[in-house]
């Protein structure tokens, strides 16, 4: 296992710089998550990991090598990394197994060791069966599959996965994404992931970092920090389903927009009379009577587990979602246009800024 | 970006492309320009000018233009109007006659030029003298020794071009285009008029481009058929100068400037294709495979077929049988009949006379090493080119683009030039120097299959295996090669086919033991051994019809 760390890592094609400055450090043994919007600049991140792009400044250090500053430029055969790309890679003119072989055959592993791991990273990835077969006669997920069992045969101090379950159902997600994070546990490598898709980012990692659009990081740290402390709306918005809500103060008591509903929580402890409220659809209980906002409901979904409600209220329309058990139950039962009352579990602060140009949910 | 300068695999592979487009392309090419621009060291324009204003020179510049746009004019009508039949009517048996509509893209041109000179010289052409002796003609009814005579028979040989382009797009358009338009009230003659030609334009156009810059710089023809009635084209009087003077200053002079201005007028019509290809039209036409609407031929459909199988026996079958009898006869000129018939000429020529024999040998020699050397250069420069990033690539992608714009006669010119012991390296003579120069004029071929193939390979195919640990070279031949090797083995036969009917490149470079089967033939044709000129033809047809049927059949190579 490699510890990796990037010092003031910058890169730009022409004149556009995708990264700047970029400082971040992964434990060795770590299951980091980088989390970002498509386009900020994951992939690139990847390939100057991986030894495919120069930096144009910044270093980059894998265990105790400096694999990247000015003047070095180790080659990503020289790495000792592992790689799933976001394209599968997976060649075509070669079987499963010879594919997922091919890293001990490059390391000249004896025959015998060399089937033995072999299926055993077939086997990891539940390919077992599958080996003989061509690339061409595999499933999109079966490729990627075959892409993952090729980073981990070699047990590679660092492995790189750039988005290696997006073309997987939920289903093999899911246990795909149990059985990365079991395996990195039991070999102990590092991991550095790439994702656009939180719900992965939260269950794999660690540590997660959250890119924006500029390719900055704006924040890294455990998931459960990053989801419940979220440094700023942006990754708060990143992070799932979110209402946000521009309150004021009239006389101590914050209101909602329309000037009457009173917010009745315990209040923010941010400083200004004007703050944004934001708010999942999960923290929001949705009620026939008692206290609580006043609301209509205008429209309710039934999505499976859970029911999701557009609900006008306070002047704005919250998104709200209530398990469907309860949701089903003829005492929550609502119909579009009925009345109801909102009380809220939870709620983050934001300055005001964080709601421009917004009236409602996101 | 640091100023360290890394001397790596990449750099390597760059250099080895750079040095190889230079040595076989950019040198002899640059030598070319440098003799015809430059006199005695100093740029002299006037001097070029002059040469090029001599009455010889000029005429051969005309000859050439005359020829090429007689060629491209008659060839792109006769393709277009069969590749409509073929494609977009109910004419009978379309399938086969789309394939034989392709053979004479697989006859060498110069045979087919022996062919009809055998048949239609104004005295002793067999179909000339059927119509004088047994019709009692007063003259020739037609001297292929002509203006006429050449456009005809180049015609033969390159309608193809036009034929497969406009092929592939009247098969590939969309017909709910032409059905818009039908819906709309029009009738299918407005239809063809208003929607189908002007879609197809582009492919006609491009087509017609590809025969005027073959029909520019084709020397077999032109040399079979012109210079007895003082017919010269530029390659043809490249060749004469070259032969005749032996190497003296002024020759090679004109020959250079000559050379020069076919140089520019291909690259000319190479941009020109360009232009049309990328044009916004030809993307209306779909990738995909449609059936298009049927044009009924109704009363016309047996005519027309009798048409097709009368131009196809006129044109392929006769001549084709010509040089076979006409090579089994005893003396030539004898009347085509049983007591004349020998096989002693080809038994000779296969078993028994050195000349020939090394000439077959040399071709399949030259062939097969020129498409080997070719093929894998071919890879090395594609992959530079296509795959990797290297300061001055674009150096490099302006040399991969010269080989396509220089024809054959220039190529040969440039070789003698630069490998005959000026600069140290003596071959001329020898069989080295043809390899070196066939290695240059197909270079295209081998950079346009190979980049064609390297495009399919994506650049993370070869990045996952360097991140498994493989250096550049064992990606290279683990994951690359594996991968175009279907390129590779097109780029072959690319090369080998057309290198066993080369004439064009060889005969300004043959010596006496060097002849290839193009210059066996034409040589034999000039000392008026025509009989056994006619047998080493048809020995030719045979070896040539051979390979292309077993290259087709187990390689599925496609043109
Ligand atoms: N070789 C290149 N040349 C020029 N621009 C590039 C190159 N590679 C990436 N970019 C640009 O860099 C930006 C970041 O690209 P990158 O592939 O890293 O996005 P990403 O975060 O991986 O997105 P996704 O989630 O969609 O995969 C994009 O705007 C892209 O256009
Ligand atoms: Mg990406």
């Amino acid at each position: 296992m490699s510890s990796v760390e990037i010092t003031g890592l910058s890169k730009s094609y022409g004149d556009r710089e995708i990264l700047k400055g970029l400082d971040l450090k992964v434990e060795a043994g770590e299951s980091f998550t980088l989390l970002g919007p498509s386009g900020c600049g994951k992939t690139v991140l990847m390939r100057l990991l991986a030894g495919f792009e120069t930096p144009n400044r910044g270093r980059i250090r894998i265990g105790d090598d400096v694999v990247a500053d000015a003047g070095t430029n180790v080659p990503p055969d020289r790495r000792g990394i592992g790689m799933v790309f976001q394209d599968y890679a997976v060649w075509p003119h070669m079987s499963v197994r010879e594919n997922v072989a091919y890293p001990l055959k490059i390391q000249r592993v004896p025959a015998e060791d060399r089937d033995r791991r072999t299926n055993r990273a077939i086997g990891q990835v539940g390919l077992t069966g599958l080996e003989d077969r061509m690339p061409s006669q595999l499933s999109g997920g079966q490729q990627q599959r075959v892409a993952l069992a090729r980073a981990l045969v070699s047990e590679p101090k660092l492995l790189l996965l750039d988005e290696p379950l997006n073309n997987l159902d939920a289903n093999l997600r899911e246990e795909m994404r149990f059985e990365i994070r079991e395996l990195q546990q039991k070999l102990g490598i590092t991991i550095v992931y790439v994702t656009h898709d939180q719900e992965i980012a939260l269950a794999i990692a660690d540590r997660i970092g959250v890119m924006d659009e500029t390719g900055a990081l704006r924040q890294v740290g455990r998931p459960d920090e990053v989801f419940d402390r979220p440094a700023d709306a942006y990754i708060y918005r990143f992070l799932g389903v979110a209402n946000f809500v521009p309150m004021h103060r009239v006389d101590g008591e914050w209101r909602f927009p329309d000037g009457i509903g009173r917010w009745t929580e315990a209040p923010p402890d941010l400083p200004g009379d004007r703050l944004t409220l934001g708010c999942r659809p999960f923290d929001i209980v949705v009620t026939r009577s008692g206290d609580g906002l006043p609301g209509i409901v205008r429209r309710a979904s039934f999505l499976g587990a859970q029911m999701d409600y557009l609900i006008e209220a306070g002047g704005v329309t919250f998104r709200a979602a209530t398990d469907s058990r309860r949701a089903l139950s003829p005492e929550y039962c609502f119909a579009d246009g009925e009345s109801c009352r909102l009380t809220f579990r939870g709620a983050q602060w934001f300055d005001a800024a964080a709601s421009d140009g917004e009236g409602g949910p996101r | 970006m640091t100023g360290t300068l890394r001397f790596g695999t990449p750099q390597i592979l760059f250099g080895l492309a750079v040095a190889i487009l230079v040595v076989f392309v950019a040198v002899p090419v640059l030598l070319i320009f440098f003799n015809a621009l430059w006199v005695d060291g100093a740029f002299n324009l006037a001097d070029t000018i002059k040469v090029l204003s001599e009455p010889e020179t000029y005429r051969a510049l005309i000859n050439s233009l005359i020829l090429a746009s007689g060629v491209t004019v008659t060839g792109t009508i006769v393709g277009t109007f069969f590749a409509w039949l073929v494609t977009r009517t109910d004419l009978p048996y379309k399938g086969a006659m789309k394939v034989l509509f392709l053979v004479p893209f697989m006859l060498p041109s110069f045979i087919g030029a022996l062919a009809w000179k055998m048949l239609l010289s104004p005295r002793s052409g067999y179909i000339n003298r059927f119509f004088m002796e047994t019709l009692g003609f007063p003259d020739a009814i037609f001297n292929i020794y002509s203006y006429h005579g050449i456009i005809l028979v180049e015609t033969m040989y390159l309608f193809p071009f036009v034929f497969i382009q406009v092929c592939g797009a009247l098969e590939r358009m969309d017909p709910t285009l032409e059905e818009s338009a039908r819906i709309s009230g029009a009738d299918l003659f407005t239809i063809t008029r208003k929607i189908t030609i002007p879609l197809v334009m582009p492919s006609i156009l491009s087509g017609a481009l590809l025969i005027m810059l073959y029909s520019m710089a084709h020397f077999g023809t032109v040399a079979m058929l012109g210079i007895e009635a003082g017919i010269y084209n530029i390659p043809t009087l490249i060749y004469e100068r070259i032969h005749q003077s032996a190497g003296s200053f002024a020759s090679i002079r004109t020959a250079t400037v000559l050379s020069t201005v076919l140089v520019f007028t291909a690259a000319l019509i190479i941009w020109a294709q360009n232009k049309i290809l990328s044009g916004g039209r030809y993307q209306i036409i779909a990738g995909k495979s449609f059936r298009p609407t049927e044009i009924r031929l109704r009363g016309l459909r047996t005519p027309l077929l009798l048409f097709c199988i009368a131009y196809i026996g006129f044109t392929i079958v006769l001549p084709t049988v010509t040089i076979f009898l006409v090579g089994g006869l005893n003396t030539y000129g004898l009347p085509i009949s049983p007591e004349n018939m020998t096989f002693d000429n080809y038994y000779h020529i296969l078993f028994e006379w050195d000349l020939t024999r090394d000439a077959i040998w040399n071709s399949i020699g030259l062939g097969f090493a020129s498409a080997l050397i070719t093929m894998f250069a071919g890879v090395i420069i594609s992959y530079v080119i296509v795959k990797m990033k290297v300061r001055g690539k674009g150096i490099l992608e302006f040399l991969g683009m010269l080989p396509f714009s220089v024809p054959g006669s220039v190529i040969a010119l440039g070789v003698i030039l630069a490998w005959s012991g000026k600069y140290g390296v003596n071959i001329y003579n020898t069989i080295w120097i043809i390899l070196v120069a066939y290695i240059a004029r197909y270079m295209a071929f081998a950079l346009k299959a190979n980049s064609a193939a390297l495009e399919q390979v994506h650049n993370s195919l070869v990045e996952a295996a360097r991140a498994s640990g493989a250096t550049m070279w064992q990606a290279l031949r683990d994951i690359v090669i594996p991968l175009v090797r279907p390129g590779m083995v097109a780029a072959f036969f690319l090369i080998f086919l057309p290198a066993l009917r080369e004439l064009t490149v060889s005969v300004l470079l043959y010596g006496p033991t060097t002849r290839t089967i193009g210059v066996a033939i034409y040589t034999l044709n000039e000392d008026g051994e025509t009989v056994y000129a006619a047998a080493m033809s048809g020995v030719a047809l045979i070896i040539i019809v051979t390979a292309e049927v077993v290259v087709k059949r187990f390689f599925k190579v496609k043109q």
